[in-house]
């Protein structure tokens, strides 16, 4: 009785003490149960990874990798990719002007030519894209307010702190606040297909389903209230700095691609997880199925300068893509599923020698003493 | 808490007795002593309260927090969370706060539940109620009231409330028995004894009336060792002083048996009892696998701090260009412009805080959980339960497992030990004639034994007197109770023979078979009765000895004697002890007949005894009481002068005889030791017996085998040659032979090379070990030290308790720091168990001090081959995993981020979302490895049992050593670049869906998290070797939980939260086909490189156990074969 009072003990927190069911004081049989558990002698299965037994798998493996390797490989291959730089950093650049100016916002535009020598089949995707943009930077990723994106009225006129120096312009709330809203890629592009007589048309860019469904549809929302009347509903606001226009105003052309659900901006807000990243701009559909999307030829590319990048040395892109089952170019993948596979079925036959060599003296072995 | 800090002060206030000073005064009843004999100073004490809890209800957050802050781990983990609250860092403060929360308020939780048990256990303790005689009357009190100086009355199978001098019992002689089984777990009766003077006082009215203070120390935890004087005030003005000692005082926690009641002073109460006392925390002992892993933790932080040092320097270079430190899209806020100083320091600890996952808080938790858990295993095993007893394996430090796998040094008892301690009388010997009991017959003692064989011719008259005085000297000079029908534990022998059933009783199950062997000899002893010893002669006659004086048998004296006084008025002395300490006292008798007897006895491995007597003249007899009296009155250094009176006494004697007793070898002692041998452990044997009758234990358990070169270095070499030159010629021997060794043996191949052992005694060692006086003598201990390291088994005799624990130490401080193992069955093993880094009591007959002290208790040494070739095995093979598998996913986890920030502008952006940085070590990852450190079994417990040269292969820490950390730690790097770059190629610049839509920094997270998850857990899934249906359910499910976890907190929008970063991530992940191509492709390229070292290690250079491994699988498949055709031979046959 006394004895158990001490028995749990316990030294500045160590869990050590007396374990186990066989205390003193216990009258009972203290006959351990005679359980496969408690015996540790559960049924199992025992594998033991020999050469013998890894050879299938990494046969396996490179019978498997190399066909989805030049698969891959394949597919990456036969999508067309269009890569142009329109920075202006060069003095012979169209846009070499448009560059010089430092601010933001200066209207200005220039036209860049260039040829496509490949058609273009099936749906094309237009993106722009960045170098030596930091928007993974940890004071960028969490500079916005997801609540107030959500539509909660709240954080509308009251943003969260985390929108900071992008939170509050002349004691009016920010929406949407934030650094990342803030620096919304405001350049316009155009694309016109210059005809071998010299008359250009512009292509269609369709600028819907280029954010993911579910963050047009339920991650951003934009406040309720005032059916459809965005102007009231954003009254007690102002619109971030950089932007000249507020943000219910962002698509002119379109009344329910604004607000919060701008899919340009929803585009603009998902941040990119390098620092030279591109982002889908728009969409150019296949018109029917005899003529390429974009056939082989001139183009030009007209922009509305605005976005300045030069200050950090950074460089604007325009990419045309085609895309397939895997997405864009991209032969890494291919690539590293050939020579993962070749690697593999080497070592398989590398294996293969050794278990032949020493398989058979290690299993027989005497097992000395 | 308050039971170690209680224990500390004391421990200073009363080290030693010269500090006597510090002494008690205690009035009994509360009586002022009559005026003029000494100021009545009352005192104060702590009433007679238990408090063993910790804490109380107040007191329990503050206390319980900053008893677990103490502990480094948590310390680190409140200072990382501290810092997260206080500077903006990347990570919210709930990703460490939420861990170290959970583990706070479980270990607190556990600990409060404790406590309020604890609480519990001591109100019950403190409300049972005691009967304190107040005025002359019988008072209910509840045990805490009671105080020092009350006088309490105890009734039988009462245990006693605090520590008591007995006044008087209700017996006549006052005495009482007492048994100290939940003191001690010594299940005998021991005698108390009531002081003389006061045992008349044995009703309520009387002891009121008595008189009296005792002085006596301030309380001591020995619970063998007390000092008092009690001082009588009878009319007389002049008091009368008492001795008083342990034999008076009456421990709380022992029970009263055997005895009606007794009243008795309480002197020590509450928290000052020996008991209490006693209940102090042994030191903690460190295994040394926490000792590489806290070796590792300093790696890791250092790597952890070089990291953020790395990334600190970067980011200020980088940021120096003003356009990237703030980009016109990234401004900073005013404040966070103007803190230029501090700044930079922040920013080395919010890197700090980014990567101080790596050193994870759960592994503590899984570290202690896999201990504590996994220490049942040891208790619930069938095959280390012993049936006689009752009793299975005890497990009383669950922190040292895994050092069970790492023994290289055994040091063992003997008796008890290696043997049974199960003493048969097998012969003695008179003046030279022999005499040997028959009818023995396994231990079971035949009716009608009272004739005996007389091997040597018949004596002649004076011959058989002499040979009636030896029986008579054995019979009576014993400590032997003799208990009347009543079975007890521990040391019983039934005694079904004539008239009363009767069971001998003692501490020493040595006399309990002298005093049968006598028996069988035809002289029996009856009892003990008013201090007369009663024995039956062989005719049947009884005879009668007052019994004078008992002077105790103690492990220094080896010796014990009587004085008894017969019934026609002679005095005797009787003396019986080990020869070496009888031998030099001899005046006369046939030493030379005796003394070949003796040593032939001993070479057969039989424990020997040697008996002497001298006549006392009542002179004598006078003078030896004076000696014992003045002795035992000392206060101040009592023992020394008893040892000095004892001395005086216990000479002239002339020789009886002796006496041979047999210890047989426990079962498997040998088959044991042979395992021990072959799993490369040395073994020592350590006792206190001579050395040929150890010598031939040794023999006989297969220590020493016929072929093995025995080196002596024993007291009788010495004297041959002096020490050094004995020391020299024999390291000179054991090193050309060890030269020889190194050439052809490397794979522990034995039987191939001579093997020594060393036989050294304590004589020897103590003059081996004494440290250097004039230069020159120091090295001795260096030479000794290499010539044991070369033999296989050592021999150590004559050891006192005390020089048990030197050996233990001196191997243990030798050059290598080997593993030590310590086993032992009896109190004068005790100081070996604690010293030795594992400490193993058998739980035996010589009580259970030495079970309670160890680490884990066996109930038999055969238990040890299982304890150490499988569950040390067991145990180290999981922990060791568990500590590598820890950091590598660590690794795995945290390196990703570090390199991600060279891609982020030094900004300590997190990789993964925070949801995945808290729940990566709590619940991802957490379950498969310590079910893992739990359940694997590398190789069949059979297996292991029959091979045990397998324990070599985990030797030295083996899966611990740099090499092995370094190829873990390059591991989890090279898999954190797979999943890094894998990841970054697959987003880089370009989609991979086929909606054309592009992922951000969040899915790249989760894409490297992703196949994080996925590459440690087939990790750990290839390297389990025993998949039972739990592995498959924790391993499965726990990448299953991980999947569905990422698709519920990536499918609603979580109110409350004030992001939604995750939104979707996860499913748009899983809807691209390259992104499972990704996944897929990266598993089997981080996964690779460890099946083929895994392989190529097992085909080319095969350790002994993958080797049984793979003879093993083959096995089974012929098993399996012969199986199917006795089945089908079987069916045939019907």
């Amino acid at each position: 009785m006394m004895a158990s009072s001490y028995n749990a003990k316990e030294e500045d927190g160590h869990h050590s003490g007396s374990v186990g069911p066989g205390g003193p004081g216990t009258g009972k049989s203290k006959k351990p149960d005679n359980t496969a558990f408690k015996q540790q002698r559960l049924p199992a299965w025992q594998p033991i990874l020999t050469a013998g037994t890894v050879l299938p798998a990494f046969f396996a493996i490179g019978l498997i990798f190399i066909p989805i390797g030049i698969g891959l490989f394949v597919t990456s291959n036969n999508i067309r990719e269009f890569e142009l730089d329109y920075t202006g950093v060069e003095m012979s650049s169209p846009c070499f002007n448009c560059s010089q100016t430092y601010s933001w916002n200066n209207s200005c535009r220039c036209s860049v030519p260039f040829t496509l020598e490949q058609p273009f089949e099936s749906n094309v995707f237009m993106y722009y894209g960045l170098s030596n943009f930091y928007q993974n930077h940890r004071r960028y990723v969490k500079s916005r307010d997801d609540s107030q994106l959500n539509g909660d009225k709240r954080f509308l006129t009251n943003p969260s702190k985390e929108c900071e120096p992008y939170r509050m312009n002349d004691k009016m709330p920010i929406a949407p606040c934030g650094a990342i809203a803030n620096s919304l890629f405001n350049d316009t592009l155009e694309l016109y297909y210059v005809y071998p007589n010299g008359t250009k048309t512009a292509i269609h860019l369709v600028k819907t389903d280029i954010a993911w469904w579910t963050d047009k549809h339920v991650k951003f929302r934009n406040p309720a209230g005032n059916n459809d009347n965005l102007t009231i509903t954003f009254q007690e606001t102002t619109n971030p700095i950089n932007w000249h226009k507020p943000v219910y105003e962002l698509d002119p052309t379109e009344p329910d691609n604004n607000g919060f659900i701008n899919e340009d901006f929803i585009v603009w807000m998902r941040t990119a997880a390098l620092p030279t990243f591109r982002k889908l701009h728009r969409i150019i559909q296949k018109k029917d199925s005899l003529t390429p999307t974009l056939p082989p030829g001139n183009y030009t590319l007209d922009i509305a300068y605005n976005y300045p990048v030069r200050s950090f040395d950074g460089r604007k892109r325009m990419i045309l893509s085609t895309i397939s089952w895997m997405g864009g170019k991209n032969p890494f993948l291919g690539i590293a599923y050939i020579t993962v596979g070749s690697v593999c079925f080497f070592l398989g036959v590398v294996l293969l020698v050794i278990h032949h060599k020493y398989g058979n003296r290690s299993s027989n072995a005497e097992i000395p003493n | 808490m308050c039971i170690f800090q209680d224990c500390s002060c004391l421990g200073h206030r009363c080290t030693g007795q010269e500090n006597w000073v510090d002494s008690r005064t205690v009035y009994i009843g509360h009586k002022v002593p009559p005026p003029g004999a000494e100021a009545y100073i009352p005192q104060r004490y702590p009433d007679n309260r238990i408090v063993s809890s910790k804490y109380t209800f107040w007191n329990f957050v503050p206390k319980n927090l900053f008893e677990q802050f103490r502990r480094i781990a948590n310390f680190y983990f409140l200072i990382i969370f501290l810092v997260q609250l206080i500077i903006d860092t990347p990570t919210s403060p709930i990703t460490s706060g939420l861990p170290l929360f959970f583990v706070i308020t479980v270990t607190a939780i556990k600990q409060g539940y404790e406590d309020w048990l604890r609480h519990k256990a001591d109100n019950a303790i403190n409300r049972c109620p005691v009967h304190v005689v107040q005025d002359g009357k019988v008072v209910c009190k509840q045990s805490r009231k009671l105080q020092v100086g009350d006088v309490v009355l105890v009734k039988e199978d009462e245990t006693f409330p605090c520590d008591l001098i007995l006044l008087s019992t209700s017996r006549d002689d006052g005495t009482c028995f007492v048994t100290t089984a939940s003191l001690d777990g010594e299940s005998s009766h021991k005698t108390y004894y009531a002081v003389q003077d006061t045992k008349a006082f044995n009703t309520e009215k009387e002891v009121d009336t008595l008189q009296a203070t005792i002085e006596c120390e301030q309380p001591q935890p020995d619970l063998y060792k007390f000092v008092g004087r009690i001082s009588i005030y009878l009319d007389r003005d002049e008091p009368i002083a008492r001795p008083l000692g342990s034999e008076n005082l009456l421990l709380r926690g022992a029970t009263l048996k055997n005895t009606a009641h007794i009243y008795a002073v309480a002197i020590y109460t509450g928290m000052e009892t020996k008991m209490a006392l006693n209940y102090q925390s042994k030191s903690q002992k460190r295994s040394a696998v926490e000792k590489s892993m806290n070796a590792y933790l300093i790696v890791y932080l250092c790597i952890l701090i070089s990291k953020a040092l790395i990334n600190t320097v970067l980011k200020y270079v980088w940021q120096a260009d003003p356009d990237r430190d703030e980009p016109w899209y990234n401004q900073k806020t005013e404040t966070e412009r103007q803190r230029h100083l501090i700044r930079a320091f922040t920013d080395f600890l919010a890197f700090m805080v980014l990567f101080n996952y790596i050193i994870p808080v759960s592994m503590y938790v899984t570290v202690e959980m896999q201990k504590f858990l996994g220490s049942y295993f040891i208790s619930w095993d069938d095959e280390m339960f012993d049936e006689e007893l009752g009793e299975g394996a005890l497990v009383n430090t669950s922190d040292l497992n895994e050092e069970l796998g790492q023994v290289e040094y055994v040091f063992t008892d003997k008796t008890g030990t290696l043997t049974e301690n199960n003493m048969e009388f097998i012969e003695c010997c008179v003046d030279g004639h022999v005499y040997v009991p028959h009818a023995i017959c396994n231990g079971q003692i035949m009716p009608g034994a009272a004739s005996m064989d007389m091997i040597d011719s018949s004596p002649g008259i004076e011959g058989k007197e002499r040979e009636e005085l030896f029986f008579r000297a054995v019979c009576l000079c014993h400590t032997v109770q003799v208990k009347e029908e009543e079975t007890v534990d521990g040391i019983k022998r039934g005694l079904h023979q004539g008239r009363t059933s009767s069971i001998y009783i003692s501490s020493s199950p040595d006399e309990v078979a002298l005093v049968e062997g006598m028996k069988r000899l035809g002289f029996t002893y009856l009892r003990l009765k008013d201090n007369h010893m009663e024995i039956l002669n062989r005719e049947d006659k009884m005879e009668r000895f007052e019994l004078l004086e008992v002077l105790n048998f103690d492990s220094v004296r080896r010796r014990m004697s009587v004085i008894v006084r017969s019934s026609s008025g002679e005095l005797y002395l009787f003396c019986k002890g080990a020869d070496s300490s009888i031998f030099p006292r001899i005046v006369s008798g046939k030493v030379a007949r005796v003394q070949e007897h003796v040593e032939h006895n001993a070479v057969e491995g039989l424990r020997t005894l040697c008996v002497a007597y001298k006549k006392l003249s009542g002179e004598d007899y006078e003078e030896v009481c004076h000696h014992l009296s003045s002795a035992r009155l000392a206060l101040h250094d009592r023992d020394k002068k008893l040892a000095e009176a004892y001395d005086l006494i216990e000479r002239d004697f002339i020789l009886l005889g002796a006496t041979a007793v047999e210890d047989r070898l426990q079962d498997k002692a040998a088959d044991t030791i042979e395992s021990l041998h072959k799993a490369g452990m040395k073994v020592w044997v350590l006792t206190g017996d001579k050395m040929e009758t150890a010598a031939a234990t040794c023999y006989a358990s297969k220590l020493f085998r016929r072929s093995t070169q025995i080196l002596e270095l024993t007291t009788k070499r010495a004297e041959e040659q002096s020490l050094h030159d004995a020391l020299f010629e024999l390291s000179k021997t054991v090193l050309r032979q060890q030269g020889s060794m190194s050439r052809d043996t490397f794979s522990g191949l034995s039987g191939e090379f001579q093997d020594y052992g060393l036989i050294i005694d304590g004589a020897t060692l103590s003059a081996v070990l004494k440290p250097a006086q004039e230069g020159g003598g120091g090295n001795y201990r260096d030479i000794f030290l290499e010539i044991c390291r070369s033999c296989s088994a050592v021999l150590c005799c004559r050891m006192a308790p005390l020089q048990k624990a030197q050996i233990v130490k001196l191997i243990k401080a030798s050059k290598e720091h080997p593993i030590t193992l310590a086993i032992g069955d009896g109190a004068n093993d005790v100081s070996m168990i604690l010293e030795a880094h594992v400490g193993i009591g058998i739980m035996g007959k010589e009580g259970r001090q030495a079970a309670r002290n160890s680490d884990y208790a066996v109930p038999k040494f055969k238990h040890l081959k299982k304890m150490l070739l499988v569950h040390g095995h067991y145990y180290y093979i999981r922990i060791s995993e568990l500590v590598q598998y820890f950091f590598y996913k660590n690794v795995c986890f945290i390196f990703p981020q570090f390199l991600y920030q060279f891609f982020c502008g030094f900004s300590q952006q997190p990789l993964y979302d925070t949801a995945y940085l808290t729940l990566y070590n709590i619940s991802f990852t957490s379950l498969p490895i310590l079910l893992y450190s739990l359940i694997e079994q590398h190789i069949n417990a059979d297996i292991l049992k029959r091979e045990p040269s397998l324990y070599r292969d985990i030797a030295k820490n083996s899966l611990l050593q740099w090499p092995v950390f370094i190829y873990w730690t390059f591991l989890g790097v090279f898999d954190a670049m797979v999943f890094f770059f894998g990841a970054f190629f697959l987003f880089d610049n370009t989609t991979f869906t086929s909606n054309g839509q592009m992922f951000g920094n969040w899915t790249f997270g989760t894409l490297v998290f992703t196949v994080l998850v996925f590459t440690v857990t087939l990790k750990l899934a290839l390297d389990t070797h025993y998949w039972t249906w739990i592995n498959h359910f924790v391993i499965w499910g726990s990448l299953l939980f991980y999947v569905i976890f990422s698709l519920l907190w990536g499918g609603i929008i979580w109110p409350f939260l004030n992001y939604q970063r995750m939104y979707y991530v996860f499913m748009q992940m899983l809807a691209s086909g390259p992104a499972w191509l990704g996944i897929a492709l990266l598993l089997v390229v981080s996964l690779l490189p460890d099946v083929l070292k895994k392989v190529l290690c097992r085909a080319l250079w095969p350790t002994t156990t993958e080797r049984m491994q793979t003879k093993r699988q083959c096995l089974t498949a012929e098993q399996s074969t012969i199986f199917m055709l006795s089945q089908t031979s079987s069916s045939i046959s019907l």
